[in-house]
């Protein structure tokens, strides 16, 4: 379970001075759910994702990740954690197997646990033909599984991804989006940000839209659907974002 | 501290080192390959190069002479030597290496010598060119040998012995062992090659392992794994140190393998090169200890002062241009070092860099001041400790880590 407490986060910005990248944010993800974190370029997505999996710390507020908070015990969250993006590349002159099982002994498992868990998901995620094979000569679909079987190797009962199929060709999203899904039914709790509106109506169990660091509204798609009256998510994204964009271009 | 991550790091570091061709090349080619052909490669070129001007006869041009007939004939008969004619353009020929030399015989210089009236015999060459100086060193030779010769016939007309004119010898002698004197003749260049090396072997994975982990996009990887930041410092820290080190043993090393063959290809015993060969050899296992345990602070403080540097770049070329202007903070006082005269003092303990190369140039003649190397091992230490603790404080850092 993840639990978003005042979030916030500022960075100083030389010419811009202080920038709230992200705002007092609050929000609660279950087990066995997905939240769809929703928004622009540069609305408070990854910032507020980056706080959660403790790669960054925040400045104001705090999140409880499986009972750890973010603050006091970023290690230990971060050992229930898999977190995921287009950013996190891999280790090119590694090969795929070698790549896991680093993160797994990072993660603590004892070298008969990382073999018996490195073996059960290279068979489930079909990787036994590349396992030996150096990152670098990995295709994208390939590193995207490498990528996949890195943050399961611990079994984390979290999941966060940070705009997970930016990028990638429908092949490769579509094996990223059925990883998602997959997590749900294990009964992870999964997080994951994007700006992609059919991936929102397709994966997610809430979805909280976010704009200029502030979460602006939160609830499920059909509950969105009543609140503003309109069946299609793109429409209502613009109908929850434009106000707050207009006030904040004539800033 | 958990020093198990602390080697799961350096562990997977280490294989990602070795399978790095630029790593691989800097760290252990480049040592390995510099010194065989900076001494033996262009050692066999110089000798072969002096060889070929030895070997060659050179044309001296004399002037004059028409009236000192024996001194002539004596030139003439001069091996390897080939006497010419005078020409009015005896200098342009000298310039255009036409010729090596000149020598002038004045007017009347024989009758000169026989009624014991001083002349002089001038010598033209081209100073610093190999084959004239050669030729130069010939003439100059005969033309002393003559004069001895002359004095020998005066002082027996007169019946005086040789000793007239040289009532005593003066002889100077070496007392110092002999791996003393090739100790201060080449002890600053140890502590100087050690130095430069543990700089030049750390700077590239100092760089591979921060700016180019961030280009590649692995930083936000291993930062989402359980691992302290100080933990993923420090695996990756060993792994530049041991760089250092390697670099710097395996160019000691090959230094002292590459003079052992040139001083065994030259046969020059006595030259300056043998004896750097012999003296490398003669290195007992106390000085290659103590060398390199004043090495290590020095590797450290590199190791962690070009990591830190390295980790505010967003590109390994961003790196690079941070970190070349490092090598010369760290030549100018290698290189200070070196300078005649300069020595170990309280003070002089407190520089870095400046207070090991002068302690590596006194470790390797066999002299150990105990009170300075307890000054300079413990300021070095200082100064490493600062430099780890600010590069762990730097990983910590969001603004340095995640720069844009």
């Amino acid at each position: 379970m993840i639990e978003a407490r005042g979030l916030s986060k500022r960075f100083q910005d030389k010419k811009r001075g202080e920038i709230r990248a992200v705002d007092n944010v609050s929000f609660t993800c279950q087990p066995g759910k997905i939240y769809g974190l929703l928004g622009a370029n540069g609305a408070g997505k990854t910032t507020t994702l980056r706080m959660l999996a403790t790669i960054l710390e925040p400045t104001d507020g705090t999140a409880i990740v499986c009972g750890h908070d973010i603050v006091e015990q970023p290690e230990k969250v971060r050992a229930n954690v898999g977190f995921l993006s287009t950013a996190t590349a891999l280790y090119r002159r590694l090969t795929a197997q070698e790549f896991v099982e680093y993160f797994g002994r990072l993660n603590g498992l004892d070298e008969p646990t990382l073999k018996t868990r490195v073996d059960a998901i290279f068979s489930r995620l079909d990787m036994n033909v590349f396992r030996d094979r150096r990152c670098d000569k990995l295709s994208t679909g390939m590193m995207q599984k490498t990528s996949i079987a890195r943050t399961l190797v611990h079994d984390p009962p979290v999941m966060i991804f940070d705009e997970p199929t930016n990028g990638l060709d429908i092949m490769t999203a579509r094996t990223i989006t059925g990883f998602i899904r997959e997590c749900r039914d294990n009964g992870k709790t999964v997080i994951f940000s994007t700006h992609i509106m059919s991936e929102v109506e397709k994966l997610c169990d809430t979805i909280g839209i976010i704009q200029s660091g502030k979460l602006l509204v939160e609830g499920s798609l059909e509950q969105l659907r009543d609140k503003y009256a309109e069946h299609d998510l793109e429409e209502i994204f613009i109908k929850v974002v434009t106000p707050h964009y207009v006030a904040e271009e004539a800033n | 501290m958990s020093m198990r991550n602390v080697g799961i790091v350096y562990r997977k570091e280490l294989t990602e080192a070795i399978r790095d061709r630029r790593t691989v090349i800097s760290t252990i080619l480049v040592p390995l390959l510099l010194f065989p052909v900076l001494s033996v490669g262009f050692g066999s070129l110089a000798v072969a190069l002096v060889g070929k001007a030895k070997e060659e006869t050179p044309k001296v041009m004399l002037r004059g002479g028409e009236d000192s007939p024996a001194v002539v004939e004596g030139l003439r008969k001069l091996d390897k030597i080939d006497i010419v004619s005078e020409t009015p353009d005896w200098k342009d020929q000298i310039i255009n290496k036409e010729i090596r030399a000149a020598v002038e015989v004045p007017p009347g210089f024989q009758t000169d010598v026989a009624q014991q009236k001083s002349d002089t015999v001038n010598i033209y060459n081209y100073e610093g060119e190999l084959k004239s100086e050669f030729a130069t060193d010939k003439i100059e030779k005969y033309m002393k040998d003559y004069r001895d010769k002359v004095v020998k016939e005066r002082l027996a007309a007169k019946n005086l012995p040789d000793t007239v004119l040289k009532p005593f010898e003066v002889k100077r002698e070496n007392v110092a062992p002999p791996e003393k004197v090739s100790g201060a003749a080449f002890g600053g260049i140890i502590g100087y090659m050690v130095i430069l090396l543990c700089m030049t072997g750390a700077m590239y994975p100092a760089m591979d392992l921060t700016a180019g982990e961030k280009e590649r996009g692995t930083m936000e990887t291993i930062l989402s794994s359980p691992i302290s930041r100080m933990h993923l410092v420090l695996g990756k820290f060993f792994l530049v140190l041991t760089a250092a080190l390697g670099t710097a043993a395996l160019s000691v090393l090959s230094m002292g393998v590459s003079f052992s063959v040139l001083g065994h290809y030259t046969g020059q015993t006595a030259s300056g090169r043998a004896a750097a060969a012999g003296f490398l050899l003669k290195l007992g296992p106390k000085t290659v200890i103590s060398v390199f345990l004043m090495a290590l602070p020095v590797a450290v403080l590199f190791s962690a002062t070009l990591m830190t540097i390295a980790l505010f770049a967003k590109t390994y070329k961003e790196a690079q241009s941070y970190l070349t202007p490092m090598t010369f903070v760290v030549i100018i006082p290698a290189i200070a070092a070196m300078l005649p005269g300069v020595e170990l003092t309280p003070k002089l303990s407190l520089i870095p860099i400046l207070n090991v190369s002068l302690l590596c140039k006194e470790l390797v003649t066999g002299t150990y001041h105990w009170n300075l190397i307890a000054i300079i091992f413990s300021s070095t230490c200082v100064y490493a400790a600062a430099a780890l603790f600010l590069a762990v404080k730097m990983f910590q850092r969001e603004s340095v880590l995640f720069r844009s």
